[in-house]
């Protein structure tokens, strides 16, 4: 069975960007959406092995729904990652605060985001 | 991810076309309401195109745009972030910004990469860099003084945490709207009740949270700052499933006339529900479980969200009673009595007035002028609406049942052989025929349609310049826009928009004058700038008008003649009219001083060859001290157009069907000469006559009457002379290329079927042509 990974990014290229590093990885499937909304619309119909979200989006942001996740004892095991850009520290501090499992700096290399996939997709 | 290659590289640039796009039109909103505080969504929006831009292009490797997207961003983060006042000269660095951004996706998609362009984003960086002023001194932090749970705060980004600051500082009330909705449609009920409250504040932010005991619900804390009084909130929000809390803010410490004992007591006039007003607040009257709960989303109960009393009071007092209300009451500690400091952060307002004029612009001298980047758009994509490309869809499916029912009649007559072909068919055949005829034509036009893209989408780029120009040249503008909606060619759109540039450079420039000037002849300050569409039959008119001097008329005269572009005795004879349109002649240009566009190489003969290959026309109308409006015919399309197919001497040529206005059948003698000009009397007009055997070195024949196409485009027309008419047929013209592409007259070549290519006239160029030779034979 593949791992399965939701990826919550407004911006298309990004996502799409993230999806692609991702799906690259052998057994593992993206799933993508484009704001917190339908994550969390997501979130009770599927099971995700790991979330990688971006910070700063409309409506749902990503550190609230970071928050959302830990605190719900359905998805609180489910490690997040935090995509941000430089400058960003003190959202990101935040979002590790709060219970992401680890972050990424745009522009990433692939190898980056693969690095973490292996970490927290076990046995990959 | 350059390696990629070339898809991806469009990619990049339609998706970044997009995104300046957006950002455009985001800045010309705020350059219009300049004079209003700027809306903090607004700029957010802006932060957010920039900060999409760096993801994007670190993305695909575009380390210049990566880096002026880095610069800019950081500005716009210390500008949503309040660190910065939005000031004019601010504004007008991200306008010039935008602009860099343009030149570097263009360079970028033609896959060049120039130095002079990397020296320019390098000095926009560092001004981008430079803007604004240090950080306000240190200063009690207004959220110290917010009610609000440590952990609830730590899931504020940055700038959320920023606009509850600012709404804590400006004495806001704020509030908790707490609405439970089914997981199912939850975004559309919480769409729904954004859109009740957008207008009565501003959401801070939207906490979610698992309802407790519901796998199905979930709810959310809308973190609220309000505009309007507790009633009118109540009111808005009636029969939604919010529920409302206050939160509650102390005094600031540093106000004197605030005692600690005020602390959480309202304000008396702040008081403002009476009796009369019943709070709506729900949680006294749940009956569930959730009412008095702290967020689900919080550790524990120990650690409520809010711990203000304001529960205590709302929740189980009765609600009719006046002592009710103070749950409900807007807490806004500034309100009573401090000052509500509402000072800009970064320096005193007046400061934004200090830098209006032109001086202060921090422009290197030599910096090429930001408009000089072209308008043109960089990607050739069209976006459809769906309901045209339905549309279009549907055609091809009749087109398919005509194709059936053709394949029957086929399939028929090759069973009956060689027997004769009943009536019956051949009617039946010529039916079906007709009704594919008329599918294709629709097919045609709706395919034509989805090419069309309003005009509008020139303007907005063209007024963002409109204030720049305006500061540098020193002038007051009010620029009008209409008829944005009107469509064109998307083709025709992009070629239009810099001789539109350069005709409101030369209003803003030429036409315009200075306020003083104008309030001393007794106009009012601010000259106006319109620029209009309008489409009348198959054609589109645009023009660039403005009310200022008008064109001196004897100015133009002279400077014709001092550079010999006529003679004396040429402009004894003109008109007008024709005196005025000397403009259009290439090496024309009134400035002596090459401040202006004659100081950029580029005349008003450019603007009219533009629209020329265009098959548009361009013409001008002024007057003195009233303005100068110039007046530019376009057609809706070039892609298909209908053709009048002619003959001259043997040889066939097409005169495209929507500048021709009547066809005449004239006797040799009806040609008069007048002042050695061949000409025709129409309807007590005198028309000039062109040979087009003549014009072409064709072997003249002996005919014993002409036929006289009238063209006409604007204002001009001109009657020419052909030996045959063939009829009409739709053609696509394809451009002649090398050494034909010159030739006078000729736009191009087209297919006529049965592989007979045929030259297609240029009417503009033969209008020119036309009186041109007047001009040559006077």
């Amino acid at each position: 069975m593949k791992f399965k990974v939701l990826i919550v990014e407004d911006s298309k290229v990004s996502r799409e960007h993230i999806a692609a590093t991702v799906e690259a990885v052998d057994g593992v499937e993206a799933v993508t959406t484009a704001s917190g909304f339908e994550a969390l619309k997501l979130l009770p119909r599927q099971r995700f092995d790991l979330i990688i979200t971006d910070i700063n989006m409309p409506d749902i942001n990503g550190l609230e729904l970071i928050n959302f996740v830990k605190k719900n004892p359905n998805y609180r095991d489910v490690p997040l990652i935090i995509v941000t850009t430089e400058g960003r520290e003190q959202d990101r501090s935040r979002g590790m605060a709060l219970g992401a499992a680890g972050y990424l700096v745009k522009p990433f290399q692939p190898e980056d985001l693969e690095a973490l996939l292996r970490r927290f997709l076990k046995p990959l | 991810m350059t390696q990629h290659g070339s898809k991806a590289l469009a990619e990049f640039v339609a998706e970044a076309t997009e995104i300046l796009d957006a950002l455009g039109r985001d800045l010309l909103a705020l350059d219009e309401a300049r004079d209003q505080e700027a809306d903090p969504e607004r700029i957010n929006g802006i932060f957010r195109a920039a900060h999409s831009l760096k993801g994007l292009s670190g993305l695909f490797g575009q380390e210049r745009i990566t880096q002026l997207a880095h610069a800019a961003e950081d500005l716009l983060d210390r500008l949503r972030l309040g660190r910065l006042t939005l000031d004019d000269q601010v504004l007008d660095a991200l306008v010039d910004a935008l602009d860099t951004f343009q030149s570097l996706l263009g360079e970028t998609s033609r896959g060049e990469e120039g130095e002079d362009l990397t020296r320019r984003t390098r000095a926009m960086e560092e001004r981008l860099a430079r803007m604004g002023s240090p950080a306000p001194p240190a200063e009690e932090d207004p959220l110290e003084r917010l009610e609000l749970d440590a952990q609830v705060r730590a899931v504020f980004t940055e700038y959320e945490e920023h606009r509850l600051r600012e709404n804590v500082r400006r004495g806001v009330a704020l509030w908790r709207v707490r609405a439970a909705f089914d997981l199912t449609d939850f975004d559309q009920g919480l769409a729904d009740l954004n859109a009740r409250l957008k207008p009565l504040g501003e959401v801070i932010s939207t906490l979610p949270s698992s309802r407790p005991g519901g796998a199905t619900g979930i709810a959310f804390d809308l973190i609220f700052g309000a505009k309007v009084t507790a009633p009118e909130l109540e009111a808005g929000l009636q029969g939604t499933p919010a529920e409302l809390a206050p939160l509650t803010v102390h005094p600031s410490r540093e106000d004197p006339s605030a005692t600690d004992e005020a602390a959480s007591v309202p304000p008396p006039e702040a008081v403002g529900p009476g009796p009369g007003v019943t709070p709506r607040t729900k949680r006294g009257g749940k009956k569930k479980g959730t009412r008095a709960r702290p967020l689900a989303l919080e550790a524990g109960p120990s650690q409520p969200l809010l711990p203000a009393d304001t529960g205590a009071t709302g929740r189980d007092a009765p609600s009719e009673t006046s002592s009710g209300a103070p749950g409900l009451v807007a807490v806004p500690t500034a309100a009573n009595g401090g000052p509500p400091r509402m000072r800009a952060v970064g320096g005193p307002p007046s400061t934004a007035l200090g830098l209006q004029s032109a001086a202060s612009a921090p422009l290197p001298a030599g910096r090429p002028r930001p408009e000089e980047t072209s308008l043109r758009s960089l990607t050739q994509t069209v976006r459809v609406d769906i309901g045209r490309l339905d549309g279009l869809i549907n055609m091809v499916g009749e087109l398919l049942l005509i194709k059936a029912n053709l394949q029957r009649l086929a399939e028929a007559s090759r069973q009956d052989g060689t027997v004769a072909l009943s009536k019956l068919f051949g009617q039946e055949l010529s039916r079906e025929t007709r009704q594919l005829e008329r599918k294709l034509e629709a097919l045609q036009e709706g395919l034509l349609e989805a090419r069309m893209v309003p005009v509008g989408q020139v303007f907005d780029k063209l007024a963002r310049l409109v204030r720049r120009i305006a500061r540098e040249a020193g002038k007051e503008i009010d620029f009008v826009s209409t008829g944005g909606e009107v469509e064109l060619d998307k083709l025709i759109v992009e070629e239009l928009s810099d001789p539109l540039m350069h005709l409101i450079r030369n209003a803003i420039d030429h036409g315009a004058e200075g306020p003083e000037a104008r309030l001393s002849e007794g106009k009012p300050r601010r000259a106006v700038v319109r620029l209009r569409a309008e489409q009348k039959g198959n054609h589109v008119l645009i023009s660039v008008s403005d009310d200022g001097s008008g064109i001196d008329e004897a100015r133009v005269r002279e400077v014709a003649l001092s550079r010999g572009l006529v003679t004396s005795s040429q402009v004894s004879e003109m008109t007008r009219r024709e005196l005025l349109n000397l403009i259009f002649l290439p090496g024309f240009s009134t400035r002596s001083s090459v401040s202006a566009l004659s100081g950029r190489g580029v005349g008003l003969d450019v603007v009219k060859n533009n629209l020329g290959n265009l098959s548009g026309i361009i013409d001008v109308w002024s007057e003195r001290g009233k303005g100068t409006a110039f007046h530019l015919t376009l057609p809706v399309t070039l892609a298909i157009v209908r053709a009048l197919v002619v003959g001259v001497s043997g040889r066939t040529y097409a005169v495209p069907l929507n500048s021709v206005l009547e066809i005449l059948a004239v006797q040799p003698h009806d040609i008069r000469t007048v002042e050695r000009r061949e000409v025709l009397d129409l309807r007590g007009q005198t028309l000039p006559f062109l040979r087009l055997g003549r014009l072409f070195h064709l072997p003249e024949r002996e005919v014993n009457r002409h036929f006289v196409v009238v063209v006409g485009l604007a204002q001009q027309r001109l009657g020419i002379a052909v030996d045959e008419l063939f009829g009409q047929q739709d053609i696509v013209t394809k451009p002649l290329g090398g050494r034909l592409s010159g030739v006078k007259g000729i736009s191009g070549a087209t297919d006529l079927g049965n592989r007979r290519t045929v030259l297609v006239l240029d009417v503009a160029e033969l209008l020119e042509e036309g009186i041109a030779q007047e001009r040559r034979r006077a």
